[in-house]
């Protein structure tokens, strides 16, 4: 009966331009990564929503630490997979952000 | 099965407030009788366990509960992101900082208007000061800070106004929210019912404001159901992202269900989880198999799920009919109706509102 406002699917992601190298990501204020064991999925939990991740969504956002670049996120990742990752990181990024899941400007 | 999310805990339905848009339900007597700390420890724990990841306390006022420290307590330790949804009243700077220590992670404010001689008469008692204390309170604690404001006829034209106000108390998010016709509300409904200008105006207000505090402030803005042409998604579908405790404990689909003519089901008597996949509350409108016509047949069925059944219940007597809002409805003359009256021309924005009686 309420105003649903939570647990909507994320939106497509515009088409802005992707993140330089050297900006480092970090969570959006608020927001909490949490391993939920009933569903074995990581999850962002939010004021009024939870953001179900898929595994790369939740090793991408694990290293959005506010410390390490884009580049450096990157390089882990494609170590870890032995694969590239270079767009796929990226486009996903730039959906978190447009949402304020993960921020990408270098100041508050 | 889907597991769910999201469990409102509706602590208590005593209120400092009087509301005339109060969603819950007219009979309160039936609530007086309120779970115990040890039953909502229980049925958090009991909720963790089958995936809930948010704890919403509200009410009611939740800060009348005397446990409410010990109760957010148990559900953070729990991992649950919690909630708290209050009108202010009772938040004094040494209880937030007992419910801060207890892990409480997100407050909710309610204001009623953007200055107090509106927000107190719609509250119905002087609380419009108190209420930006404690908006400070929370962001001085390092809460992010949801300001909730329920629109209608009587405030919508000052929203400008009350988007300034947010702005000033520095929220993180606000949710102008239109009246939706449940409980007390529904008998209020001509005297809240905003009209089409009124909803065109506010659309315009939000969309600047969007513009210019984009990326600082999220503003969630709930339109009226009755002027869209297909109704919402109700809850996500029928009991399969959210459950509602009501403060006797009866287990809801959603806050509004108590009025259904469906047998109870109380975490009195049983688990949530039993109740979740088994009740006849639970089960009854899951999924699309209890539709008629125009719903059983129609390509939306699962992007809106029928809408509202408390709606399609409260307007035709029928909780298995298509929800009244959507035009496709063969009962959607009872909406267009009241719309058609919220837009004659002659008719005051400052009707009388029959005030609730004030609980606790």
């Amino acid at each position: 009966m309420p105003n649903d406002t939570g647990l909507t699917p994320a939106a497509p992601a515009p088409l802005s331009a992707l993140p330089p190298d050297t900006v480092r990501p970090r969570l959006g204020p608020h927001l909490r990564l949490h391993f939920d064991r009933s569903r074995g999925k990581h999850v962002l939990l939010a004021p009024e929503s939870v953001i179900v991740l898929n595994a790369t969504g939740a090793d991408v956002v694990g290293l959005c630490d506010g410390s390490r670049t884009v580049a450096a996120i990157v390089d882990e990742l494609r170590a870890r997979y032995q694969r590239p990752v270079d767009d796929e990181v990226r486009d996903f990024l730039v959906r978190m952000a447009a949402r304020r899941h993960v921020i990408l400007e270098e100041t508050m | 099965m889907d597991r769910p999310f999201g469990l409102l805990a509706e602590l208590t339905y005593r209120c400092p407030l009087a509301c005339a848009y109060c969603s819950n339900p007219l009979e309160l007597a039936a609530y007086d009788d309120e779970l115990s700390t040890a039953d909502w420890q229980r049925v958090f724990t009991e909720a963790a366990e089958m995936g809930v990841l948010q704890c919403h306390l509200s009410g009611g006022e939740p800060l009348l509960r005397r446990d409410l420290v010990d109760l957010v307590r148990t559900a953070a330790e729990l991992g649950m992101y919690t909630n708290l949804v209050t009108s202010a009243i009772g938040f004094s700077r040494p209880r937030a900082e007992a419910l801060r220590a207890a892990g409480l992670d997100h407050v909710q404010v309610s204001v009623q208007a953007d200055e107090p001689a509106t927000s107190d008469r719609i509250a119905g008692i002087p609380s419009f000061e108190r209420k930006l204390k404690a908006a400070a309170v929370v962001k001085d604690l390092g809460w992010p800070l949801t300001v909730n404001v329920v629109l209608h006829r009587q405030n919508i034209d000052r929203i400008a106004e009350i988007v300034a106000l947010v702005e000033e108390l520095d929220a993180d998010r606000v949710e102008l929210a239109n009246t939706q016709y449940y409980g007390w509300a529904l008998r209020n409904r001509a005297a809240l019912l905003p009209s089409r200008d009124q909803l065109a105006r506010a659309e315009e207000v939000v969309r600047d404001a969007r513009a210019r505090l984009g990326g600082r402030m999220e503003i969630v803005h709930v339109l009226p159901d009755y002027y869209s042409e297909y109704p919402k998604p109700c809850m996500g579908g029928w009991a399969s992202r959210q459950l509602t405790v009501a403060p006797n404990g009866d287990a809801l689909p959603c806050p509004a269900a108590q009025t259904l003519p469906l047998p109870r089901a109380s975490v009195r008597e049983d688990s949530l989880a039993t109740i979740w996949d088994e009740s006849p509350m639970f089960t009854a409108f899951r999924g699309t198999g209890w539709m008629q016509d125009p719903c059983r047949t129609c390509d939306r069925r699962e992007l809106d799920f029928g809408g509202c059944r408390c709606q399609a219940f409260q307007l035709t007597g029928d909780a298995t009919r298509t929800d009244p809002v959507c035009h496709l409805s063969p009962d959607h003359g009872l909406v267009t109706e009241a719309v058609e009256k919220a837009n004659a021309g002659s008719r005051p924005v400052d009707e009388l509102l029959v005030a609730r009686p004030h609980r606790g």
